[in-house]
């Protein structure tokens, strides 16, 4: 034990009394600055799409908007989202379990091919060689770089995979620390086993399309290509989910002191993505040619509706967690006391509440609807796919790990913000600006209006074709919720990189704290507490404010999932 | 607390409302995974994914014999084509239109084989909103039977180079 420390630098938070390892602490940060980089990339081709799709506006020309469109897909949903989530496997694996990183040398490896495939795959994107979108559908075909560059960058996570199990596996034998890991490192440890899945169907439809491109080998199969690509596509997902559920507890706790009611049913939602996520891929190929019914239907009901209870529980056991700490600090009154004396004006805290109302009520619900596979008739392909996952990934994931990074930056990066006041509204500002841009999406898309498409009105067709007026006004929401989205989003940028690069140092001293002295000091009560009072455990506390919310979101559901099929049975006949 | 490791034996099962909401969750995912199949004997409207394996050139020759033989009429160029009731219909989707015009009966029944000779296209039928994948190399047929009159209009919902929004089609029900 003491042989190790000596070798392993570490600091010890003046916050939470961890310690902090210097060889992981370095790639966190790089990883998290790495991410916020193509954040801005990805922001500046989305701020061009939303004003294109505004058909009052229609900003890019056509060459412009599917190469913006390119751009976007890639560094938001692979660059800007997985760089985040290394540096969360670097902290969760280290920090939490009191342990130092495997290997430095892995970390460094690691880094070097995920940078420069990042910047391989951005570059040809923007030479105006690779105009294939993020899903490459082949036999759309790209320069080589592009598909070597996404081959390099996954090539270099998997091996961010490899180190975080190392240091599971070292932080276990040398006893850093006692019994089960934290749910946190858990969650993380969750998101990690999925990602290996993940890319392996990622290098499956990958390789062979780069060796195609390349002239090697004869073409690769639309439809294989569709189901591997997917694999890697939607588990993705699921990686995504985990880690977002793992920054939700992580920040219950950090600003509210709130402690998982039962880890058997945290633990026990996490494992179910792990068992049922793999072939929820079919949801993306349910009106696809080649893959029967059967098949379908299996794939989406038995493997994707476990994964969706567990998101079920997640988005029941984390709010509860909130109310129950609420409780004990003596916010009982009536069914929503609690909820209003939450630290609202906390950024770290907002981010995470509302990517909780928005991952669950809108993502989720939408997501499982379109998912199904008679409903997706009226969906595949249409705008209400990126509603729905704009809900997901931008108001679920992005929001939570912008959270997240109002205490990275103080407690990583040991810089204090400047500009609080902005900070506090803008989760409010970017959340806002998703549920309006998602609900346009969501709206135009009920009417057939297609994704991935510059011109709604067909000028230049030969056989003419349009929208309802109203449409047009849902295309103008997605315009104005992205220009807020926007505004949102670069207000995170700024501050958060005007903070990492000159921002007040807290070196030696505790954060300041987003909340005030009171609150404050509720929630470091319970915090120091702990698992101290494990077994006069919780048991006794009810929940009727989070079971009151749950039972709407359930009523909500089914309604909107039961109004989906009476508008499916209104159209043609078709089998 | 999330970042602490758990103390002591934590292996429990859920009490109180954890376990009522588990147990209704549970049952909502339940209730969703029989519609499906219930749908799929039940309902009218499914995607089968019915297919068959097919050569590019195999495809065009069988559609433009079945534009020849039962071509009715033009429309901007456009062959339209009227199949019999109940046989075999053909549509092509290639960079960037959709061909030929189907005019269709109300309440007949058609099987419409769809595949395209160069990309992946999306199939939207409009203002219906009722979408299909068509990939080439497949022959993908819905068996299909309007239930309305009136013009209808196809595009293409995936994208398929540069000119992808400009992709249309037409069919006309009677
Ligand atoms: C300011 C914030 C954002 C705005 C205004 C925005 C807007 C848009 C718009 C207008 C589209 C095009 C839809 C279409 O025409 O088909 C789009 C596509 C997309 N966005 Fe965003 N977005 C934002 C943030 C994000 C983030 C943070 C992510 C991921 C984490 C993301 C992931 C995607 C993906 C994957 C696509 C689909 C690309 C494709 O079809 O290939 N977006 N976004
Ligand atoms: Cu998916
Ligand atoms: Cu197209």
């Amino acid at each position: 034990m003491n042989a190790t420390q000596a070798i392993a630098k570490f600091r010890t938070c003046k916050t939470t009394g961890l310690r902090v390892f210097r060889n992981a602490e370095f790639f966190t940060k790089v990883n998290a600055v790495l991410a916020v980089v193509f954040l801005l990339v990805g922001a500046i081709a989305a701020i061009g799409l939303a004003l294109t799709r505004w058909t009052a506006v229609h900003l890019l020309g056509s060459v412009y908007y599917y190469r913006m469109l390119t751009l976007h897909g890639v560094n938001m949903l692979v660059f800007w989202i997985i760089f985040m989530e290394m540096g969360i496997l670097y902290f969760a694996c280290t920090t939490l379990l009191n342990s130092r990183l495997f290997s430095k040398m892995l970390g460094w490896i690691s880094l070097a091919l995920m940078g420069i495939g990042a910047l391989m795959t951005n570059y040809i994107i923007l030479a105006g060689q690779a105009d294939v979108l993020l899903t490459s559908y082949v036999p759309l075909k790209a320069h080589p770089m592009f598909y070597l560059g996404i081959i390099l960058f996954a090539v270099g996570a998997l091996i961010v995979c490899f180190n975080f199990f190392a240091t599971l596996y070292i932080a276990k034998r040398d006893e850093t620390y006692e019994g089960s890991m934290p749910l946190v490192t858990f969650g993380a440890m969750a998101a990690a086993i999925i990602a290996v899945l993940a890319l392996a169907h990622g290098a499956a439809a990958l390789i062979p399309t780069f060796m195609w491109s390349m002239g090697w080998i004869g073409p690769v199969d639309p439809g294989l290509y569709r189901l591997l690509w997917w694999g890697l596509g939607h588990m993705s997902q699921q990686i995504n989910v985990c880690a977002m559920v793992s920054v939700w507890y992580f920040m219950g706790t950090m600003t509210t002191g709130a402690k998982p009611l039962n880890e058997t049913v945290c633990r026990g939602a996490f494992l179910l993505y792990i068992l049922f996520i793999n072939l929820a891929s079919a949801h993306h190929l349910l009106v696809d040619p080649g893959v029967g019914p059967g098949w379908k239907i299996w794939n989406t009901s038995y493997a994707m509706y476990l994964a969706v209870l567990a998101s079920m529980i997640h988005g029941y056991t984390v709010p509860a967690s909130l109310e129950v700490a609420q409780r004990r600090k003596g916010f009982t009154k009536g069914i929503f006391g609690w909820f209003s004396k939450l630290p609202w004006k906390d950024p770290g805290f907002s981010a995470v509440m509302l990517s909780i109302i928005i991952f669950g009520f809108m993502g989720g619900i939408t997501g499982v609807t379109l998912g199904t596979e008679q409903i997706n008739i009226i969906a595949h392909n249409t705008l209400r796919i990126p509603g729905h996952f704009h809900a997901t990934v931008v108001g679920g994931t992005s929001l939570a790990f912008m959270g997240l990074a109002y205490y990275l930056v103080p407690l990583i990066f040991q810089k204090e913000f400047y500009l609080k006041g902005l900070a506090r509204i803008q989760p409010y500002v970017f959340g806002g600006g998703i549920v309006v841009m998602s609900l346009g999406m969501s709206f135009a898309g009920s009417y057939g209006v297609p994704r991935r498409h510059w011109d709604v009105d067909f000028s230049g067709s030969i056989l003419s074709a349009g929208f309802d007026p109203i449409a047009h006004v849902m295309l103008g929401l997605v315009g104005i919720g992205g220009i807020i989205a926007f505004l949102g989003l670069l207000l995170f940028i700024g501050l958060t990189v005007a903070t990492v690069f000159f921002g007040r140092s807290n070196e030696g001293r505790p954060m300041e704290s987003w909340q005030d002295e009171h609150s404050t000091r509720m929630k470091d009560e319970l915090i120091e507490k702990g698992y101290e009072e494990e077994g006069k455990d919780y048991e006794h506390i009810k929940t009727p404010g989070t079971l009151t919310v749950v039972i709407i979101f359930l009523l909500t559901f089914a309604v909107y999932y039961f109004a989906n099929w009476k508008a499916l049975a209104d159209l043609w006949f078709v089998r | 607390m999330s970042i602490f490791s758990p103390v002591g034996n934590w292996f429990k099962a859920p009490t109180g409302t954890e376990r009522l909401w588990v147990g209704l969750a549970l049952t909502w995912c339940l209730i969703m995974s029989v519609t499906m199949p219930y749908w799929h004997f039940k309902g009218k409207q499914n995607s089968t994914g019915e297919s068959y394996k097919v050569e590019a050139s195999a495809f065009l020759d069988r559609a433009n014999q079945f534009i020849e033989s039962n071509k009715v009429g033009e429309e901007k160029g456009v062959p339209i084509v009227e199949p019999s009731p109940g046989g075999d219909a053909y549509l092509v989707g290639e960079m960037w239109r959709w061909y030929p015009i189907l005019k269709l009966k109300k309440g007949q029944t058609y099987r419409l084989h769809i595949s395209s000779p160069d990309l992946q296209h999306g199939f939207s039928l409009l203002p219906m909103n009722m979408n299909f994948h068509i990939l080439p190399g497949y022959d993908h047929v819905l068996t299909i039977t309007p239930t309305s009159t009136g013009d209808f209009e196809i595009i293409c919902n995936e994208f398929c180079g540069i000119g992808h929004h400009m992709m249309t089609g037409k069919i006309i029900v009677e």
